[in-house]
């Protein structure tokens, strides 16, 4: 029972007609999958693949290639501790150290309640504010293990539930291109030149 | 409002002129109100008001070079697609993960009118009849704010059909990834975007320009190269190239990071700022943390070979740079003191490339694996004086010939210019060797001395010493 559900897949299918070919929603629809589950499932890929004109295996070459797509479930929440250079220089290693011990778990595990997943991350383009971390993917800067363990408490009491949604939910802003105003999509096969371009271009 | 300080960093100090953050000072800065109370969409309107053709001539003219990493001007990017050659495609490059990098966000997340506008004034110029706006996974909240600009745009009319009444019609689909650094190279993007695996495609022979996204002409332009294009089309190229140098006009973003008592976000006047400005200057970084001293410092992101205090009066432009054996990249620095391991650092950068390595090349993928193997053995205080040699070797079967580097007086060398030559099929390989490379020939000593540590290790548990 993880195929998309029924407003999903039509959101789906809207997102898809944005692209000259579906196959290019692959990416924003297992995100749309991950976002209803929590974690990508094989009916998802199967669903998917079906929406999109792609095999199943093909759709799961994608889905694999991608670290932010899960095959098996992960915490309410994602604490990703950034370990590349500048957090690194300012404290990253000692910061992950901390959160292993105040949570309990290696990089990589879940705590037993199923709060949270703590991971190794790479980069996170906050480098002048290191050492870094994210929150299901929101950005947390200039951490210290004081902050580490207010930002915990704050999330297992729900105070954070406003600023920072379950895992799954990557933007709570959707694109939405209303048909009256849309140019429409440019079909790679349907050689037209841009209108403004024809007669010298002279809008 | 949110409690944990989204896209913090940006600091504005000091009088230079601002083309890309200049709404930064505004906390509504993302918004259409904030954005049309300070000049949003004159550029647009500007731009209608001229044909694509002198369009494009306007910005060739102003030599914007390309933010993302390669330096390439794009009024001259634009000039490579096929003529005739329809449609044809804009793709955004908003994927920004190279180490150290910290600029594309803040403008996705503060002003993304500015961007959508670039976007627009690309498409009308270039003749480019659809747009996606490729953002990196990992930044919801960019998301968020290009995604509520895009709806405030096409409300507003902006974006979409006949934009202002004219014939110009475009739409711009906003796209997302979902981690892996490697997309953000160019044609990986598009393989990305195209619904598959993010592994780049051989180039040359095809570059997107003449062969991208679905086998069509295709533009890929970094989010700080198009924020630019409003303020030239209002204010023109020859404004912008009366800012910096011939070969490095306008402004560029710089984010430097590290062991600096004022890390931060700067635009800064390119061509002419040194690295000695941005370290120690008052308007910047005002100097390394505590009163400590510099050691290395890498000048354009992870993949940039190493400078050290020697190279500190160098501009900020981009064939100075090169000459002196590295790059200026995706403008981002990270300043290491004397109380850096270095070993360590260069450890952690090799592990990022090695790890984001796509598996398509051996030489990257095996080789990035045993650089950052043996180097974790030699940081362990497990390694030998083979393994340093060994090292050299494995990149050598990254990057044949000589590895660009910089000079150093103490230590009796004359640099390396950038570039390289490579086995890969793009540059992640040579970036994974890039800091071990530097990192050994500039620091030797250091690694040498993790080696000697290993003598006073007994070699086998439980046997008799002998003196
Ligand atoms: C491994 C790799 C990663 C890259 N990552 C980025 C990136 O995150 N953002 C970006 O704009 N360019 C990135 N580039 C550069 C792009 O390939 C391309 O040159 C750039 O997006 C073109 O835009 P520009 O001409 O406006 O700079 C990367 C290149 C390589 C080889
Ligand atoms: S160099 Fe590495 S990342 Fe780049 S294409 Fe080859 S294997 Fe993939
Ligand atoms: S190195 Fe941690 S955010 Fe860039």
């Amino acid at each position: 029972m993880s195929r998309l559900n029924e407003a999903n897949t039509l959101l789906a299918k809207e997102i898809i007609g944005r692209y000259p070919k579906a196959r290019s929603a692959t990416i924003p629809l297992l995100h749309l999958s991950q976002q209803q589950n929590g974690h990508i499932t094989n009916d998802a890929i199967a669903h998917i693949a079906e929406l999109v004109g792609a095999t199943s295996a093909e759709v799961l070459g994608t889905c694999t290639f991608y670290e932010m797509f899960k095959m098996e479930p992960v915490g309410k929440y994602l604490v990703n501790i950034c370990g590349t250079m500048s957090c690194q220089l300012l404290g990253a290693d000692e910061l992950m150290h901390h959160a292993e011990h105040s949570l309990g778990v290696k990089a990589g595990g879940t705590t037993a309640d199923g709060m949270f997943t703590l991971e190794h991350a790479e980069c996170q383009a906050a480098c002048t504010e290191a050492p870094n971390m994210q929150v299901n993917y929101r950005h947390c800067h200039r951490m210290t293990t004081e902050k580490f363990d207010q930002l915990i408490d704050d999330l297992r009491a729900g105070r954070l539930d406003g600023d920072i949604p379950q895992h799954g939910t990557l933007a709570r802003v959707r694109q939405v291109i209303p048909a009256e105003k849309a140019a429409g999509v440019a079909l790679p096969d349907v050689p037209v030149e841009p209108a403004w371009m024809a007669d010298g271009g002279k809008s | 409002m949110s409690s944990y300080p989204w896209a913090a960093g940006y600091i504005d100090d000091g009088d230079r002129p601002k083309i890309v953050t200049s709404r930064f000072q505004h906390d509504d800065g993302f918004t259409l109100d904030r954005y049309h109370a300070t000049g949003g969409y004159q550029g647009l309107r500007a731009a209608l008001g001229r044909t694509p053709a002198e369009v494009h001539e306007e910005v060739k003219k102003a030599t914007v070079l390309g933010r993302g990493g390669a330096g390439f001007p794009a009024g001259t990017k634009w000039g490579l697609m096929p003529a005739g050659k329809f449609p044809r495609y804009l793709v955004v490059n908003g994927d920004e993960s190279e180490p150290g990098t910290y600029k594309d966000r803040l403008l996705m997340e503060r002003d993304p009118h500015q961007l959508i506008e670039g976007c627009l004034i690309a498409a009308y110029a270039a003749g480019l009849s659809q747009v996606f706006l490729y953002i990196r996974g990992e930044m919801p909240l960019a998301h968020e704010r290009v995604a509520t600009a895009l709806n405030e745009a096409y409300a507003a009319g902006y974006i979409g059909k006949h934009i202002l009444g004219s014939k110009f019609s475009v739409d711009i689909v906003l796209h997302w990834g979902a981690g892996a650094y490697v997309v953000g190279e160019e044609t990986a993007l598009i393989e990305s975007l195209e619904g598959k695996r993010g592994e780049p495609r051989l180039k040359p022979p095809f570059f997107p320009a003449a062969i991208g996204l679905y086998g069509q002409p295709t533009i890929v332009n970094n989010v700080e190269t198009l924020s630019n294009l409003p303020w030239i089309a209002v204010n023109g190229a020859a404004a912008f190239t009366a800012i910096g140098t011939e070969t490095s006009p306008g402004t560029r973003m710089v984010a430097v990071s590290g062991h600096v008592n004022r890390p931060g976000v700067y635009e800064i006047i390119n061509g002419t700022t040194t690295f000695r400005d941005l370290l120690y200057g008052e308007e910047f970084c005002q100097g390394i943390r505590n009163g400590n001293e510099l050691k290395a410092f890498v000048p354009g992101g992870g993949s940039a070979p190493w400078f050290t205090p020697e190279q500190l009066d160098l501009p900020f432009e981009g064939r100075q740079v090169g000459a002196a054996g590295s790059m200026l990249g995706s403008g981002a620095i990270m300043v290491m003191d004397h109380t850096t391991d270095i070993p360590k650092a260069a450890l952690t950068l090799t592990h990022f490339y090695a790890a984001e390595s796509c598996g398509q090349c051996t030489p990257c993928r095996e080789g990035g694996t045993w650089l950052e193997r043996v180097l974790q053995r030699v940081v362990d205080g497990r390694g030998s004086r083979a393994d340093l040699d060994q090292l050299l070797e494995i990149g050598e079967s990254i990057c044949p010939g000589s590895f660009p580097h910089a000079s150093s007086t103490t230590l009796g060398l004359a640099a390396t210019p950038f570039p390289y030559k490579m086995t890969t099929i793009c540059f992640v390989g040579p970036s994974a060797y890039a800091p071990v490379h530097s990192a050994l020939t500039l620091f030797r000593e250091e690694f040498e001395a993790k080696i000697v540590e290993r003598k006073h290790i007994p070699v086998t548990v439980g046997a008799p010493e002998h003196e």
